[in-house]
């Protein structure tokens, strides 16, 4: 039986160009709404999996705003049994360490009322501060060994197999739990919720707490746009008849000559 | 200003430096002058041709493991290596390429430090103090983030973005220097280790990164049936094949070939973008291609504005014909 906290984070969802407050410490999400990052679904539905295999338990979790829980209800929606809210009224104030601190404390605190979760799973990097560190920095507070960019795992007694590509082939990690595991998209593929666990996400209980973490905040100084490039597109014309004009280009780059 | 530069190398399974690595190195230049590598994820001495390869990249000194407990890769006790060096080189900064392994390596390396790290660096905003410039929100804005000693740490904790830079040599080279790092492995440093490696599914998207052409392919292609054509442009030019997320979300290729935020990040010379409309989270793992060409139905797709040249039309029309045309001058 495996317990499970994953960690998830509600992120601005930008698939264009992104915007940015006025006093450039922020992205202004306004007009694209908010996501989880594809790492974090994956997370979650590799949670709900091997929690299904071994009869075990789903406690999602994020250090928030209020308006998080939306998220937090998704991942209900799917198949996680339980949802916990740390709420903050500036979540970007909370740097790598800080979050790692924060969900260092819902562990102990969970552990102390009887829940010792026997993973914990995070997205590889978060969507937005790309910071590729809260997963590691939260195993060494905890003091448990750590696999990063994980696609596929499985637990068998008190040991979780995890599958993550290496650069010579598949390289398998045998980890004694309790262990922290983060997820890389790509092993799995996010299930839709049903109709039915959208109702018990609408009515689930949301355990909203407070941190004792005083946020030391991460280095930034300001957010700024990368340079916009004005287009300088030739276009060499339309449909088949261009294939020629292609070809001269192709030929022209040297990519035709091997 | 730095003044000593930790850089853990990854070396290639079939030998020689790894590109991205000699690019670290490249960036390392601009910080600091006092160069160390160290040899990661590979116990033993480097060949003399890898040893030449860091000489030419201005590296005093090559540090290596050689301990059969890091035989099998073994992430925390990788990182106690590299602190062994930091702490007998009295390294100011630790700089690595933004890979799988850079990344984590230098995350366990930061907090042993009990400093900060920032990930995927682009550029240095100001050396003293300390401000780099690293993507986020996959690549779609830039932090300036102060590091190392304006932060109080004692040391810099940095990863570079892969074709932040071009790698160049260094304007003299040297002849490194080969130690063996002192190294104190506790139980803890691995716990989390390879068991074991599948030779038979290799990182398939390796081919992918190191390609020269990337042929593209998006939703366009229609279905998992519309690649074949794509496919023989891909080997007609020496490519690799890449897709857009939305090709492996609908399943029709599989997640190695994804190019973008959350697959690969390429550099070829050419980028030929088929059928993708260009969503930031593609945009940023191909854009530093040297030459991108758009094949797009829709003219003003952001693939089509932000291409070099573009055809506008139906990939399944044009790629056909382009086949044929090159068939045709080859004879």
């Amino acid at each position: 039986m495996a317990d499970i906290l994953v960690c998830i984070k509600r992120v601005p969802d930008v698939s264009g160009e992104a915007l940015l407050t006025a006093d450039g410490l922020h992205v202004d999400a306004r007009h694209v709404g908010y996501t989880v990052s594809p790492h974090e679904l994956c997370a979650v539905e590799l949670a709900v999996q091997v929690a299904g295999d071994t009869g075990g338990s789903v406690t999602v979790l994020t250090v928030g705003s209020a308006d998080s829980v939306e998220k937090l209800r998704d991942a209900v929606a799917v198949g996680a049994t339980g949802a916990v809210l740390v709420e903050v009224d500036d979540p970007d104030a909370f740097g790598p360490r800080d979050v790692s601190e924060v969900i260092a404390e819902v562990v102990e605190a969970d552990a102390a009322a009887g829940t010792s979760y026997d993973l914990v799973l995070l997205g590889n990097d978060a969507a937005d501060t790309g910071d590729f560190q809260v997963g590691v920095r939260l195993a060494y507070r905890l003091d448990r060994p750590v696999v990063v960019g994980a696609s596929v795992l499985a637990v068998d007694g008190g040991t979780a197999s995890i599958t993550a590509d290496g650069p010579d082939g598949t390289d398998i990690f045998e980890v004694a739990l309790p262990a922290v595991v983060t997820v890389l998209e790509g092993g799995v593929e996010p299930r839709y919720p049903s109709v039915v666990g959208r109702m018990k996400a609408k009515k689930a209980a949301i355990d909203t707490r407070s941190t004792a973490v005083a946020p030391a905040g991460g280095g930034r100084v300001t957010l700024k746009l990368p340079p916009q490039q004005p287009s300088q597109v030739e276009v060499l014309g339309e449909g088949p008849e261009a294939a020629p004009k292609l070809v001269d280009l192709f030929e022209s780059l040297g990519v035709l000559s091997r | 200003m730095s003044q000593t530069i930790v850089v853990p190398v990854e070396v290639d399974a079939d030998g020689g430096v790894n590109l991205m690595s000699l690019e670290a190195l490249t960036f390392a230049r601009r910080l600091g002058s006092s160069l160390h590598a160290v040899v990661v994820a590979r116990t033993g001495k480097p060949s003399s041709e890898e040893i030449a390869q860091l000489g030419e990249q201005g590296v005093s000194t090559v540090h290596v493991v050689d301990d059969e407990r890091l035989s099998s890769y073994a992430p925390a006790g990788w990182a106690a290596a590299i602190v062994s060096v930091v702490r007998s080189a009295a390294a100011d900064t630790v700089l690595a390429s933004g890979t799988p392994r850079g990344m984590e390596l230098l995350a366990h390396v930061a907090v042993r430090l009990d400093v900060a790290m920032a990930a995927n660096v682009v550029a240095i905003e100001s050396a003293d103090p300390l401000v780099v410039t690293r993507q986020v929100v996959g690549g779609t804005a830039l932090e300036d983030t102060a590091l190392g000693s304006s932060l109080g740490d004692a040391v810099a904790v940095l990863t570079v973005a892969g074709h932040a830079c071009d790698p160049a040599k260094a304007e003299s080279a040297t002849s490194p220097s080969v130690e063996v790092a002192a190294l104190e492995l506790t139980d803890a440093d691995l716990r989390a280790r390879v068991a074991r490696t599948e030779q038979g599914e290799p990182d398939q998207s390796g081919a992918l990164k190191g390609a020269r052409v990337v042929v593209g392919a998006g939703r366009g292609a229609g279905s998992s049936d519309g690649f074949g054509d794509l496919e023989e442009l891909t080997r007609l030019l020496g490519g690799a094949l890449g897709v857009s997320r939305v090709v492996t979300s609908l399943g029709w290729r599989p997640h190695h070939e994804q190019v973008g935020q959350t697959g690969s990040r390429v550099s070829p010379d050419l980028y030929v973008a088929c059928g993708i409309s260009g969503a930031i989270q593609h945009w940023s793992g191909m854009s530093s291609s040297k030459t991108i060409v758009a094949i797009n139905t829709d003219p003003d797709a952001p693939m089509v504005t932000k291409a070099h040249y573009a055809v506008i039309g139906d990939l399944h029309k044009i790629v056909p014909a382009v086949i044929e045309e090159i068939r045709r001058r080859r004879g």
